[in-house]
């Protein structure tokens, strides 16, 4: 545990004391639960087909993969027409792409941005690398199997997939969440201990609540 | 004092039709902006999908009463500029619930969901949010001036407060114009317009790229769908003022839709071609090209 995430009196300007506890104050730590869909099935299937359609990637980058995903932007490929757009939040974002390999040290921070998003939310893990490790299958520092710590939905694997396999990939991906198949966040919830058992397990610096959102 | 409630159907009625047309708008603005990037851009419908995505999104989470209040003052600010100035000149279904006086109130209220948001943004504790809102406000604050200077201008020369009178004075030609009766305000008006419509050059107060994303930074779900549906609706109410103050009115739809379109696409036009003034610029620009015009307006008259 660091030195500033600790319990502490603090003094205001105005000579009132009070105590920080930074774990407490600037997270939540409530556990997620699982969320039911809507109660008839012909509005879940209008917001399913919203939430295909209207696709909002949290834009970061974790790894090399993520350079493919600026061509996506531009003239050539162009990802807005089929409704995907950039969040710079992950408040906003329903997609968090793991763009390649992914370092412990970066793992953390995917942890707490994967779960300050908004269910429902959806994992695409991009290139070999969040398969099997590809090539740093030997690393000391990242992790080998992305599915281990979070749910993932989907996999567009190459080393590096071109930006139209990313595309196609999307495309799967609203097929799925149109078929009510993405439900990546409540299955987080419903193997909540497992994953956060995994997740510690590499992660040995630990200095945030469980569930931080 | 005797109230037709007939209005108040005829009101929701106009803010249905706005709010639709708002939502295309902003979306062919975003498709113009793509074109010119040489790229397709974004379905027509896309904002409909956003919406009902936003709405359907199966969290929230709260940061306080105030983080609720932000977006629904912000909400508040758009609906009532839009409800208190005639929508349509001449139409007795169409003018809303506006009044003598009514254009002090307008200007109110296009500040009231800004400091709402203030609040609002204020409490959700991220350090984006407050870097946006200070911009925001003291951005919004100079932006100001030169409107309210030119809407002085206006009160002066036709000696009223109230818009229905004010686009009445217009009637009868293109020539009975502000636009061309007291270009001097009018000029200063449109300076003003620029900044307050959040379109580069003075879009820092979101800035995408750099203070993600500024105010409604920690706003999602049916916040952030209750932010987008005043997007839609508050630049159409302002530009309602706009176009009632200097350029004449409008007696029926298409005319309404087609003079909103053209004061749009103003902002729209020197936004696709300027970069983002920082905040001292923008700040410097107003006092010094805008507020002088204002000033001017006002001897004018």
């Amino acid at each position: 545990m660091k030195a500033e995430l600790e319990k502490r009196l603090v003094t205001g300007p105005d000579g009132v004391e009070f105590e920080v506890d930074p774990l407490r104050d600037y997270y939540c730590d409530a556990l997620p639960e699982v969320q039911r869909p809507a109660y008839l099935r012909i509005v879940e299937d209008l917001f399913n087909w919203a939430r295909a359609e209207s696709i909002w990637i949290l834009g970061f980058g974790t790894g090399c993969g993520a350079i493919e995903m600026r061509p996506l932007m531009t003239p050539r490929f162009d990802a807005y027409r089929y409704g995907i757009q950039w969040r710079p939040t992950p408040r906003q974002a329903n997609l968090f792409v793991i763009s390649g390999y992914l370092s412990v040290k970066t793992l953390k921070r995917v942890i707490r941005s994967y779960e300050q998003m908004q269910n429902p939310k959806y994992v695409v893990g991009l290139g070999s690398c969040t398969l099997n490790g590809g090539m740093y299958f030997d690393s000391y520092n990242t992790i080998k199997r992305l599915d281990q710590y979070l749910p993932v939905d989907l996999y567009i694997t190459g080393c590096m997939p071109r930006p139209e396999a990313l595309l196609a990939g999307f495309l799967e991906l609203k097929k799925l969440i149109r078929a009510g198949k993405a439900e990546g966040a409540n299955q987080y919830a419903a193997n909540f201990a497992w994953y956060k058992a995994n997740q510690k397990q590499v992660i040995h610096d630990w200095d945030m609540p469980d569930y931080n959102w | 004092m005797s109230f037709d409630w007939m209005r108040i159907p005829w009101s929701l009625v106009t803010l249905f039709i706005v709010f639709n047309y708002g939502l295309l708008l902003n979306a062919l603005i975003a498709k113009i902006a793509a074109r010119v990037g040489r790229r397709h851009g974004i379905p027509l419908w896309q904002n409909y999908v956003d919406l009902i995505k936003n709405y359907g999104q199966r969290t929230t989470i709260s940061h306080g009463v105030h983080f609720y209040l932000g977006p629904v003052f912000r909400l508040t600010g758009g609906i009532g500029l839009l409800l208190f100035v005639p929508t349509l000149y001449g139409s007795a279904y169409f003018a809303n619930l506006s009044f003598a006086g009514d254009l002090i109130l307008a200007l109110y209220f296009v500040f009231f969901g800004t400091l709402g948001m203030a609040l609002g943004a204020g409490e959700s504790g991220h350090p984006y949010a407050a870097l946006g809102v200070s911009r925001g406000l003291s951005q919004v604050t100079a932006a100001e001036l030169p409107f309210a200077l030119a809407v002085f201008a206006v009160a002066l020369q036709y000696q009223t407060l109230s818009v229905t009178e004010i686009v009445a004075a217009q009637q009868g030609g293109i020539h009975h114009w502000t636009l061309f009766t007291n270009p001097l305000a009018v000029a200063a008006a449109m300076l003003s317009f620029l900044g307050s419509m959040m379109r580069p050059p003075f879009d820092l107060v979101l800035a995408p790229q750099e203070i993600p994303i500024g105010p409604p930074t920690e706003y999602h779900s049916s916040y952030l769908a209750l932010l987008q549906t005043n997007r839609a609706i508050f630049p159409i109410a302002k530009v309602v003022i706009y176009m009632n103050l200097f350029f004449g009115g409008a007696t029926n739809w298409p005319v309404f839709f087609l003079k909103v379109f053209l004061i749009t696409m103003v902002s729209v036009v020197v936004g696709v071609v300027s970069p983002r003034f920082r905040v001292e610029q923008s700040i410097r620009w107003f006092l010094i090209w805008a507020v002088p015009i204002g000033i001017l307006a006002i001897l004018w008259v």
